[in-house]
């Protein structure tokens, strides 16, 4: 038994999600190799080959690869795929778009989005954004993967380094290229990797109004999150949108502010380990899970727990 | 051009759902349903091509049980011009969806094939990417912004780190994402239209599609509750708790 992983990365260095797809198949058990696509990214290959866990890292690297669609990521993959009984990738928008792909290729059913591996073909998956959980059983020969993050620990550098093997890409596709990208330059920490998120919502009013909570973050070393209603009135870009159909997250501490929390907004941070809620309506569903709740005008409230910190975390 | 929508019937976004007692799956019984959200904006963005003269004719193809009648509909009020339902009781996996959709192109011979992203039911996000790998044809997922040629699209897509734009030559399959549109309500006049548009029914056997599944469901379970509800009095009782109490700053 043979997992192969596709880690995700920026051509630099891996992305965390990487890691913690390496744990999900270190609990379906068996070798572990390890798949990356690019171009000049051989850095990435080293870095991957000091993950605990790695048998061998296969490094497919040219130039064509540097923006792969998931035309070409699949083809690839899919040459691969057959001599292994696992192939996972993380379930961020990078997996989500090709691994579908191998599965219809080689005519087997993905199981999307698992957050515990039960045995080598039971997963566990949550469904209905979040609020029921399906055991399944795959009958298929490969089963194809993909990981939620939060549910499973980063594999991290070990005392073992794994050789690296590159492997040849076929040919790109001719029906469909990259053609730019507008990616966010942050100064913050990333959502999915943040220890502290700091999230906005309607309540805010508007992106200038975000500050606030920018001031609050900086304080705690903490990312900046929004609800989708944040991110449909033009507050905050898309990449900041937690819930059922953005980013899963899981932080120490997640604190909602103006945020009601409605189900597809809970699905997104209900594993946050504790969970504060700012908001001027006591009845609004977001206090139910929340671990400790203010209740007032937000505009008044994060000043104040902004200075709160001030004064407190700088006499530590 | 003509596109084909595919529009799924799910639990309505609004239900709180419950697992069934036997845990075999959640409760539908009495439920309301609607047309899966990131499939209204499917249609929507056909029938606002359609308006800017690039489509010529819109089909809305919904797959499962009888009631899948009433989300084609749903479609068909939107402006959508005819329909196809695809018959059978079964469970359908999005592998089996994705070879039905396949089936059916081969005799539409759409140029652009729209889905949701995702079903909010069983949030596979898969179906479209299915479709394409099945069909060889490019796709184009998570959709924020469509600009329809006649013989490519450039499609803006949502991806973790903000948007990404691509070029694909049609034909071609895209799936929707929640800022490429804001859908409309079916007028009362287009609902009474609606009625008279034709859906033609099919089902699996006669697409010649095998549509077993291949993932058995052992168990559907609640997942923990959290307690919450503690509410406090001022934030420097806030940040005491969480320095002190909790320990996460
Ligand atoms: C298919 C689908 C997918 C979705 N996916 C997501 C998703 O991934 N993520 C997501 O977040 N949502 C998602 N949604 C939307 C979700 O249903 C809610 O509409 C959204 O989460 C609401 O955002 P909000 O809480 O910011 O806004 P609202 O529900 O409008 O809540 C605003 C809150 O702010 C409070 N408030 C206002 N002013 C103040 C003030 N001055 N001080 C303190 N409190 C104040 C109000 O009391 C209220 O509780 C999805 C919906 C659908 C249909
Ligand atoms: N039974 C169905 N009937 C029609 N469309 C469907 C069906 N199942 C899935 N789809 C389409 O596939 C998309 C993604 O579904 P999924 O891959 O299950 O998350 C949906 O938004 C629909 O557009």
């Amino acid at each position: 038994m043979t997992s192969l992983v596709i880690a995700e990365h920026d051509n630099k260095s891996l992305k965390g999600a990487t890691g913690h797809v390496v744990s999900a198949a270190a609990a379906i058990g068996g070798d572990i190799d390890l798949l990356v696509i690019g171009a000049d990214c051989r850095p990435v290959a080293e870095e991957a080959a000091e993950l605990t866990g790695v048998t061998k890292v296969l490094l497919a690297d040219a130039p064509a690869l540097e923006h792969a669609t998931a035309e070409d990521l699949a083809a690839l993959v899919l040459g691969l795929a057959k001599s292994y009984s696992h192939v996972l990738a993380p379930a961020t928008t990078f997996g989500k778009n090709f691994l579908p792909r191998v599965a219809a290729l080689l005519d087997v059913a993905q199981i999307s989005d698992i957050s515990a591996v039960d045995g080598p073909d039971t997963f566990e998956r949550p469904i209905y954004a979040g609020n029921a959980i399906a055991k399944v059983q795959s009958r298929d020969t490969i089963k194809i993967i993909t990981v939620r993050g939060t549910a499973f620990a980063q594999a991290k550098p070990g005392d073992k380094t794994a050789p690296i093997e590159t492997v040849s890409a076929p040919e790109a596709n001719k029906v469909s290229h990259f053609v730019g990208a507008e990616i966010a330059q942050l100064a913050r920490p990333e959502l999915t990797a943040a220890r502290i998120i700091v999230s906005g919502g309607r309540g805010m009013q508007s992106g200038d109004n975000f500050k606030l909570l920018e001031s609050v973050a900086d304080k705690l070393g903490a990312a900046v999150g929004a609800s989708r209603a944040a991110v449909d009135s033009g507050f905050v870009p898309n990449d900041y949108q937690v819930g059922q159909t953005g980013k899963i997250v899981a932080p120490d501490l997640y604190i909602a502010v103006g945020i009601s929390g409605a189900i597809q907004h809970l699905a997104g941070m209900k594993d946050s380990k504790v969970i504060v809620a700012i908001n001027k309506d006591e009845e609004a569903p977001i206090f139910q899970i929340a671990d400790y709740g203010l209740v007032g005008d937000l505009f008044q409230l994060v000043p104040a727990l902004d200075a709160e910190l001030a004064k407190k975390l700088t006499n530590r | 051009m003509k596109v084909l929508v595919a529009v799924k019937r799910v639990i309505d976004y609004n239900v709180k759902i419950r697992v069934k007692a036997d845990k075999t799956g959640v409760e539908t019984a009495n439920v309301k349903m609607s047309m899966n959200p990131f499939d209204e904006i499917a249609v929507e963005e056909a029938i606002r091509l359609k308006e800017a003269g690039k489509v010529s004719e819109i089909v809305a193809i919904s797959m499962g049980p009888a009631q899948c009648q009433e989300t084609i509909r749903t479609a068909l009020a939107m402006g959508a011009d005819r329909g196809i339902h695809v018959l059978t009781d079964q469970v359908l996996e999005p592998l089996a969806v994705a070879k039905l959709l396949k089936a059916v192109v081969a005799k539409e011979a759409p140029q652009l094939v729209i889905l949701g992203k995702q079903a909010i039911d069983d949030d596979c996000n898969q179906t479209g990417q299915m479709l394409a790998a099945l069909l060889d044809w490019p796709q184009g997922t998570f959709a924020s912004k469509l600009q329809l040629e006649t013989e490519s699209a450039k499609i803006t897509r949502e991806v973790d780190g903000g948007l990404e734009t691509i070029e694909v030559k049609l034909p071609a399959v895209m799936t929707t994402d929640l800022r490429l549109n804001e859908p409309r309500y079916a007028s009362l006049p287009n609902i009474m239209k609606a009625k008279k548009k034709a859906i033609d029914q099919t089902t699996p056997e006669t697409l010649g599609v095998d549509i077993a599944p291949r993932l058995t469901i052992l168990q559907v379970s609640e997942p923990q509750k959290r307690q919450g509800g503690k509410k406090l009095g001022s934030v420097e009782e806030l940040v005491d708790k969480l320095m002190h109490e909790a320990q996460v700053i």
